[in-house]
């Protein structure tokens, strides 16, 4: 179709006829995920801060070499790769950050003038297809930070609770409900299946998946929590490391 | 009595112009009746789709005010009274005339989709549990929002690689029917260009049936895809165990 | 002169592509036809997508006492023994495998624990035999039924109006057409016609049937020789939404009382008590409708002229499952939340009982080579339909129609047409954009559906009749002058000129045959002669076309053979 009078042309950038700010959906996106990528660059190079008493920073967990015998560099570079590929490639952020930051679209029925679109179909984003091992990934790191949580209450080889206790437990919680809400584990606890009542086994991954569809549905509010749930976990044990505050011990 | 203004389209593939209509409104006025109304009073030679103006039947879709929209549930009373209303037709479809585009290229699409094929020796029992998954899936009325508003066919004009959010929804039903036997996972991935998706949900935002377009028929499709082509881990499984879907 | 058109060939061709026309279509094709299916919208959207309670079949999955000979008697007692007992008898005996295939073929019906299919009570139905999905039962039979043909390869033409039927001889041999979208001329030509057009509703004004609605395959076998029957017999079903005005008319689906909804009147009063005290609320539609209109009438109506129906006793979450589409229909358009109060309605015009007669076992129509099936074919439901036996109909009758139009085509040659039949349909169609000046078609058609409703409406008398025919003919001359603007290019008004010709032809056909019965029986209320009269309980009125006019006679009500006799007079 030619263009016609008052009817704005197909693919030029941010062609609508939508009369709301539609980029206002994007804003809260761009300002979280780069806040949070800024601080989370420049925390994983320090190398520093990571650790208080019983604290253990999430960003810095497990720890990995920290005489730094064989690795020079910060130790959070060794393992922050897990958590990174598995929220890199969930299904609730490509939403978020494809829309936010590739503006693949800016937003719905609004231009976007580009060309060359593949979507997930080549290089670099067909690897979003091995979302489901970084969940295994992400499972195993879920040990390793309930293992900290639970040694959070530990302080001198007594039980004790401190914020930074409650802070790192909260963390977990919000890890493992991000976690568990996962399509790909949704996926696996059952959505392969196509029929649940065939058989024994059918009738309890149906139950599974009921769960996982449950948690699946607050997918991205347990995204969101879990990640500012983590940046605050490092903030708050980076601050305790550097003297700037002191723990508040409530038993 | 209260006015409303109406900018619609009227034109062909050749171009066209917004034209205004003043129409009178009535209580629970929805935006198929003022475009009736322009029709019986102002242009009886208005085009527009229209069948049972229930949201049944998915037939009277356009953009109103720059959403995709079923005119038929599209309240009046729902939209800013101060400035005209303007409807469109749906973008991602050629212009035949006024309102109404050619959606001929969705029913090729359908075509492509190797049909139900139940699994030999069955006996015909259902759980709820199992239909129930796939009947949200069956409510699709066709309207062709969702493929309307989906950026890989509006904006980038993939009809040759992409299938389209409605046909994935329709595979996923088959897929996840519990007597069926086929497995759709290469046409998905080769055919109807699973992979252009890039899960960014004005699907399931448009779709008129609430149906979860992109979390329960996209996603686990992708995840189907998965199993079958990008997880060596599951491949070596199916090897040592044998293939087993039920 | 001759004006281009286009030539397609088939050996069946079928007009409408609902669940009559997709299942006659699929039949031919599995007996081996080539099958040309012509629909006014796009595939899926026909008038089927919109029934919502279910498709009545005795399969006896929730109710074990339930079978044929039980749903046959309550079809005939329905129909107030006007039915075809043979048509009644078929019917009731194929539906259950109807359904059983359509499962076969990918649909999904809500289950019962067991996983079988499950059932659900309806008006005037002994037992739960209703087998459905949710509120949407109509959107999974077209579905499956456009994906099986799309399957089987048969070639559909959308927004594609038959104007004509050409006949060679007495017998039909193809059909005249135009494309809507460019307004362009096709002539099909085929050894079978199958009539699937569906209903007349559009020519009332408060009614739940969309524009396609327009007595198109009636006239069209009226107009090449067919008998019409039973058309005085027009079903207004009980409960169409009454507010807001934009969906006047919208029908409120009986699962809603199948569910357990209640109808009240403005003083709270259950109102049906007075007029069926045994089934209540689940009474047959006729009785139901007539209930609801005279309330309204002695003013105990709702504030906007109707009743109240409450399905709120029932926990929120129930409605929900049940009625989905009811739920989202009086959320988004009423502002009612249906599961916290009462909706409002009033009767609509819904059914056509009446149309083409045909033959019980074949659907063949009184002309050789023309089939009809579903709500354009009469005889099954005599004076009145009950709720879930049209869709069932559509089935078992669509099968019928496409195996006898294909066998037929079998046997026969293509027949040949004269070039003037062609000339004279198309040369009609321009016309509209050759008059000078001229009417708008939209004001012609609303003079007609005002004229339906006050005086061919759920009550009718001499009086009223007389005018309405008066009426009619006025339209008539009005039609000969109506201009419509614009091009040939998806033009509705062009598409309505023209459909307004069918409509007119059978609102004649219903009030001349409802001003001929002088009685009440059924759908059919006569205010001048409110009983039942024994004599016209046995005889069916037939319309037929004998020199260009309209011909009204009187035909017996064939007698069921004595096995059947015994079921109908069981308790």
């Amino acid at each position: 179709m030619s263009e016609a009078r008052g009817v704005p042309a197909r693919s030029r950038f941010g062609a609508t006829l939508r009369r709301d700010a539609w980029w206002v959906e994007i804003l809260p996106v761009v300002a979280l995920l780069g806040l949070f990528a800024i601080y989370a660059t420049a925390r994983a190079f320090e190398g520093r801060y990571f650790e208080w008493g019983p604290y253990v920073s999430p960003f810095y967990s497990p720890l990995i070499d920290r005489g730094h015998r064989w690795w020079p560099f910060s130790p959070a570079l060794l393992i922050l790769g897990g958590p990174l590929g598995f929220r890199a490639t969930c299904y609730y952020y490509r939403k978020a950050y494809y829309r936010a930051f590739f503006l693949d679209p800016p937003a719905c029925a609004v231009g976007e003038g580009r060309h060359g679109y593949r979507g997930e179909t080549s290089f670099p984003f067909v690897l979003q297809n091995v979302h489901r091992f970084f969940l295994y990934v992400a499972i195993v790191f879920l040990g390793f930070l309930a293992y900290d949580a639970v040694r959070s209450f530990r302080f001198d080889g007594r039980f004790g609770v401190g914020l930074g206790s409650l802070v790192l437990t909260g963390n977990v919680v919000l890890l493992t409900l991000y976690t568990f809400s996962c399509h790909s584990l949704r996926h696996l606890a059952g959505g392969q299946v196509d029929c649940f009542s065939c058989s024994a086994s059918g009738r309890a991954r149906h139950r599974l998946w009921g769960w996982a569809s449950a948690l699946n549905e607050r997918h991205g509010l347990f995204a969101w929590l879990s990640l500012v749930g983590v940046g605050l976990a490092d903030l708050y044990v980076r601050a305790l490391a550097r003297g700037q505050i002191h723990d508040l011990r409530l038993l | 009595m209260k006015e409303a203004v109406l900018r619609v389209f009227r034109g062909t593939a050749d171009g066209g112009e917004l034209v205004e209509y003043r129409v009178p409104v009535a209580p629970g006025m929805v935006v198929l009746d003022a475009l009736h109304h322009i029709q019986g009073y102002l242009a009886p030679d208005l085009a527009v789709r229209w069948n049972c103006k229930a949201g049944k039947c998915g037939s009277c879709s356009a953009e109103v005010n720059g959403r995709p929209r079923l005119t038929c549930k599209t309240r009046m009373d729902s939209l800013p009274a101060d400035r005209p209303i303007v409807v469109t037709p749906m973008k991602a479809f050629p212009v035949l005339r006024d309102l109404v585009t050619d959606v001929s290229w969705n029913y090729e699409v359908n075509r492509k989709i190797p049909p139900f094929s139940p699994r030999a020796g069955t006996d015909w029992k259902m759980s709820q549990a199992d239909v129930d998954r796939v009947q949200e899936f069956r409510k699709c009325i066709e309207c062709f929002l969702c493929q309307n508003v989906c950026h890989v066919l509006r904006d980038h004009g993939k009809k040759r690689e992409f299938g389209g959010p409605r046909f994935f929804v329709r595979v996923a039903a088959l897929e996840m029917h519990p007597l069926d036997g086929l497995s759709r996972t290469k046409l998905l991935k080769e055919e109807l260009g699973l992979g252009y998706c890039n899960i960014t949900k004005c699907c399931t935002e448009v779709c008129p049936e609430d149906i979860h377009i992109t979390d329960n028929a996209i996603i686990p499709l992708k995840e189907r895809v998965i199993d079958d082509f990008y997880d060596p881990l599951a491949k070596l499984l199916r090897k040592v165990f044998g293939r087993k879907r039920t | 002169m001759s004006r281009p058109y286009e030539t397609r060939e088939h050996d069946v061709l079928v007009v409408g592509a609902g669940g009559a026309g997709l299942r006659a279509a699929i039949e031919a094709l599995a007996r081996g036809a080539s099958v040309g299916v012509v629909c006014k919208s796009l595939l899926g959207k026909a008038h089927t997508v919109m029934a919502e309670g279910g498709i009545a079949a005795a399969m006896a999955n929730v109710d074990p006492a339930d079978d044929w000979r039980a749903h046959f008697r309550d079809t005939m007692r329905g129909g107030k023994f006007l039915n075809n007992w043979r048509m009644a008898q078929i019917h009731a005996q194929e539906a259950p495998d109807r359904v059983r295939e359509l499962e076969q073929w990918g649909a999904l019906f809500d289950r019962t624990a067991d996983g079988d299919i499950l059932q659900r009570a309806f008006g005037g139905h002994t037992f739960k035999r209703l087998c459905h999905v949710g509120d949407r039962t109509g959107l999974e039979m077209i579905r499956t039924l456009q994906d099986r043909g799309v399957q089987m390869g048969f070639h559909v033409y959308m927004e594609c109006a038959v104007t004509k039927l050409l006949t060679d001889g007495d017998r039909v041999c193809g059909a005249v057409g135009y494309w809507r979208e460019q307004g362009r001329f096709v002539v099909f030509r085929a050894k079978s016609v199958v009539l699937a057009t569906g209903g007349i509703g559009k020519a009332w004004k408060i009614t739940s049937n969309s524009w396609e609605y327009t007595g198109d395959g009636m006239a069209l076998a009226f107009d090449a020789g067919a008998e019409l029957v039973d058309m005085e017999f027009v079903q207004f079903h009980p409960t169409g939404m009454v507010w807001p005005p934009g969906v006047q008319g919208l029908l409120v689906t009986e699962a809603v009382r199948g569910e357990g909804g209640v109808l009240r009147n403005r003083l709270g009063e259950r109102f049906m008590e007075r007029y069926d005290p045994e089934k209540l609320d689940l009474s047959t539609r006729d009785v139901v409708a007539r209930a609801i209109y005279t309330e309204v009438r002695e003013g105990r109506g709702t504030e906007h002229g109707g009743a109240f129906l409450d399905i709120s006793q029932k926990p929120a979450e129930y409605v929900k499952r049940k009625l989905p589409s009811m739920y989202h229909q009086f959320l988004e358009l009423a502002d009612v939340d249906i599961t916290k109060g009462p909706m409002e309605v009033g009767p609509t015009c819904h059914y056509m009982m009446g149309g083409v007669r045909v033959d019980a076992e074949t659907a063949e129509t009184s002309v050789p080579g023309l089939y009809a099936a579903g709500e354009v074919a009469a005889g099954l439901h005599g004076a009145n339909r009950l709720g879930g036996n049209s869709l069932s109909d559509l089935l078992v009758f669509g099968r019928r129609a496409g195996l006898a139009a294909a066998e037929r085509a079998g046997r026969t040659g293509p027949g040949a047409f004269d070039e003037r039949q062609i000339d004279e349909a198309t040369a009609e169609m321009l016309a509209f954009f050759e008059r000078p000046d001229g009417e708008s078609p939209y004001a012609v058609h609303r003079d007609l559906t005002e004229t339906m409703q006050s005086l061919v409406g759920i009550f009718r008398n001499r009086d009223d009749l007389e005018s309405g025919l008066a009426k009619i003919r006025e339209f008539r001359d009005r039609w000969d002058r109506i201009r419509v603007e614009g091009s040939r290019l998806f033009n509705p008004g062009w598409h309505l000129a023209r459909d307004l010709k069918a409509m007119l032809t059978v609102s004649e056909a219903v009030a001349r045959s409802a001003l001929r019965r002088e009685e009440s029986r059924g759908a059919h209320s006569r205010t001048d002669f409110a009983r039942s009269d024994p004599t016209w309980g046995k005889k069916n009125i037939v319309v037929k076309r004998v020199g260009g006019a309209m011909e009204l006679s009187e035909r017996p009500v064939p007698e069921p053979p004595p096995d059947l006799k015994t079921i109908l007079e069981a308790p």
